[in-house]
């Protein structure tokens, strides 16, 4: 018994058992994902039954029906409609100005001797690490006394404030990283901060940006507990708050509720499919160094 | 003229080269500071300085109307007596460890078997990772539906021979908090995974198969070889699930709002609710510090190896 009879054997061996494996994982695989999907699919479906059809077949059986009365009531009582722009406007407000301040910060801290800097850094990220219950009380109360309590400015500023920390801390590391020598040359040219920043700065980070600008725009989007702290007025509700309501007032009614639920996770669901690298590298940014 | 001087002063400061080691600039112009100061000053006014009040709010009585009466520690007393409170503590530590247990063994198992690259694995990661962009409330809601008396659960139950299984999974209270466990746990699985991808990437191959070679087979691989260099994400996925852990609200408040009988009561929502339905505002505000304790060693040991990766 050598080596060299023994190869062979192996060889034949290998490929029959490689593809028993591929298999296996499949067999694993496709139910683990199915059974991960199956909640979805069956919203979907409640989603797009008639009312008659659940009340009379009953929530959990397969559609007797087909119909978009769910998402007509969404829409026709001007429920969604507003929600969906006061998300909107709070999300996009929200991402710019928290990108905008990080790399400010992130650039002041990375690039220059500031007493303290990585106290700061930590500081403000600690920031993002606090419970917001240990914030709630005093916000409402503080955007009460400056007069702005109950609008989507609020909204917008508290929840910059909130988020800062967190995307400084990103940049910071990610404007490190840039090699010294970029800079230097651009100081030899003449080059004054603002213009380092704009045009060095800002290019070359914008792989993080992109990366930050996914995961904060779910973020924000999904948020809840900022908006029913800041707001009172309906109207004024961004979709994930204006769900619940949607919610307390169609009880049983469950074509509805699951046509207002699809509404306000398709545009997080979009944003995750067209940027789902950047979405993912966002994610593994504060943690995997 | 005095311009020019202090202008060409700088100049020639910046020529000499006044720079770190890292080649960070000593001279902070005022244009930085500016920089620095805004996203600071927001900050600082609109987290750190509420936080500091909800401090002292928790040493009060406040209904919000007129001036906050102090009281001393008597909500901190209160608390200990309080059978609700005392039941979202347990909770909130069932929250935790289920939570924080199930979804990282969940997360690792999954990223163990996605890692490599093979057909198929691109669409069962998107499968994994799809119902994370979901808000919690959103899920929440998800979740409710599957759970009504008549709903998916129980029909899937009962179509395979499990009918003696179906029952009001949000309306008994002996179950509605691993309900809502369960929805939390399906949205959190494919974040876990996504961390622990990440840390797999990391890992060197070639000490695998050395130690292959050495005739270990894969369990031996796996805890002694692989494990020990998820380390760092490990740290990550701890401190960041008890911290998220303490602060769940939203798919409480969406499937059960803490009922029934407070069974899901977490002191996030029990804080809320405190706050927010019933105004009571120093007695919230004290809960707000309870949960702002048990997260601060979790907080440091975050920011603890964050400074460490920083450097």
């Amino acid at each position: 018994m050598t080596a060299s009879t023994l190869a062979p054997a192996e060889a034949r061996q290998h490929s029959p058992r490689r593809h028993k494996r591929a298999w296996g994982f499949h067999l694993v695989m496709a139910p683990v994902s199915l059974l991960w999907i199956a909640p979805m699919v069956f919203v979907v479906f409640v989603a797009f039954r008639s009312f008659d059809d659940i009340t009379s077949n009953g929530l959990g059986s397969l559609p007797h029906s087909f119909a978009f009365d769910g998402f007509v009531t969404v829409f026709s009582d001007g429920l969604a409609g507003g929600a969906l722009l006061n998300s909107v406007i709070v999300t996009v407000f929200t991402v710019v100005f928290s990108l905008l301040l990080a790399s400010w910060a992130a650039f002041a801290l990375s690039r220059y001797e500031i007493p303290f800097r990585r106290g700061i850094l930590l500081l403000m990220l600690a920031g993002n690490l606090l419970p917001p219950q240990i914030l709630l009380i005093p916000v409402a109360r503080i955007t009460e006394s400056l007069g702005i309590s109950d609008t989507l400015f609020a909204l917008i500023v508290v929840q910059v404030a909130f988020g800062l920390g967190f995307y400084t801390f990103v940049l910071h590391g990610f404007m490190r990283s840039i090699p010294a020598e970029i800079f230097e040359a651009a100081r030899v040219d003449g080059a004054g901060e603002i213009r380092v920043y704009l045009r060095l700065v800002i290019p070359l980070t914008r792989p993080s940006l992109a990366a930050l600008a996914a995961l904060a725009t779910t973020w924000i989007w999904n948020d809840l507990i900022w908006a029913l702290t800041v707001l009172r007025t309906e109207t004024k509700f961004p979709i994930t708050a204006e769900l619940l309501n949607i919610q307390g007032g169609f009880v049983s009614q469950w074509n509805v509720v699951a046509a207002g639920a699809i509404v306000a996770a398709i545009p997080t669901a979009v944003v995750f499919f067209i940027f789902q690298k950047q979405f993912v590298s966002g994610l593994t940014l504060g943690s995997s160094k | 003229m005095t311009a020019t001087v202090g202008a060409s002063n700088r100049a020639r400061t910046a020529q000499r080269g006044v720079r770190s080691r890292r080649g960070s600039v000593r001279r902070v112009p005022p244009v930085i500071w500016a920089f620095l100061a805004i996203p600071l000053a927001t900050e600082l006014a609109l987290v750190f300085w509420p936080a500091i009040n909800s401090f002292y709010i928790s040493l009060t009585k406040w209904n919000g109307a007129g001036a906050p009466e102090f009281i001393g520690f008597k909500n901190f007393q209160n608390l200990t007596t309080d059978p609700v409170f005392l039941q979202a503590l347990v909770n909130n530590v069932f929250w935790v460890v289920g939570f924080g247990g199930a979804s990282v063994v969940i997360g690792l198992l999954l990223a163990v078997a996605l890692n490599r690259p093979r057909r198929g694995v691109g669409l069962y990661r998107s499968a994994i990772y799809l119902p994370m962009v979901f808000s919690l409330a959103v899920t929440g809601l998800f979740w409710r539906l599957l759970y009504q008396p008549n709903g998916a659960v129980n029909t899937v139950l009962g179509g395979i021979g499990l009918g003696a299984w179906e029952r009001q999974w949000l309306a008994d209270p002996a179950t509605a908090l691993v309900a809502v466990l369960v929805a939390a746990v399906w949205r959190q699985c494919g974040y876990i995974m996504v961390l622990y991808l990440a840390g797999l990437k990391g890992v060197d191959p070639t000490l695998e198969e050395a130690a292959a070679v050495d005739g270990a087979n894969k369990w031996q691989r796996f805890w002694q070889i692989v494990m020990p260099q998820l380390r760092g994400v490990n740290a990550v996925v701890f401190a960041v699930t008890v911290i998220d852990s303490l602060r769940t609200f939203d798919i409480v408040w969406a499937m059960t709002r803490g009922g029934p009988y407070n069974s899901t009561q977490l002191l996030s929502t029990y804080m809320y609710q405190t706050s927010f339905t019933t105004v009571n505002l120093g007695y919230g505000s004290a809960i707000a510090v309870v949960i702002f304790l048990l997260a601060i060693v979790f907080i440091i040991g975050y920011l603890v190896r964050a400074s460490r990766t920083e450097d």
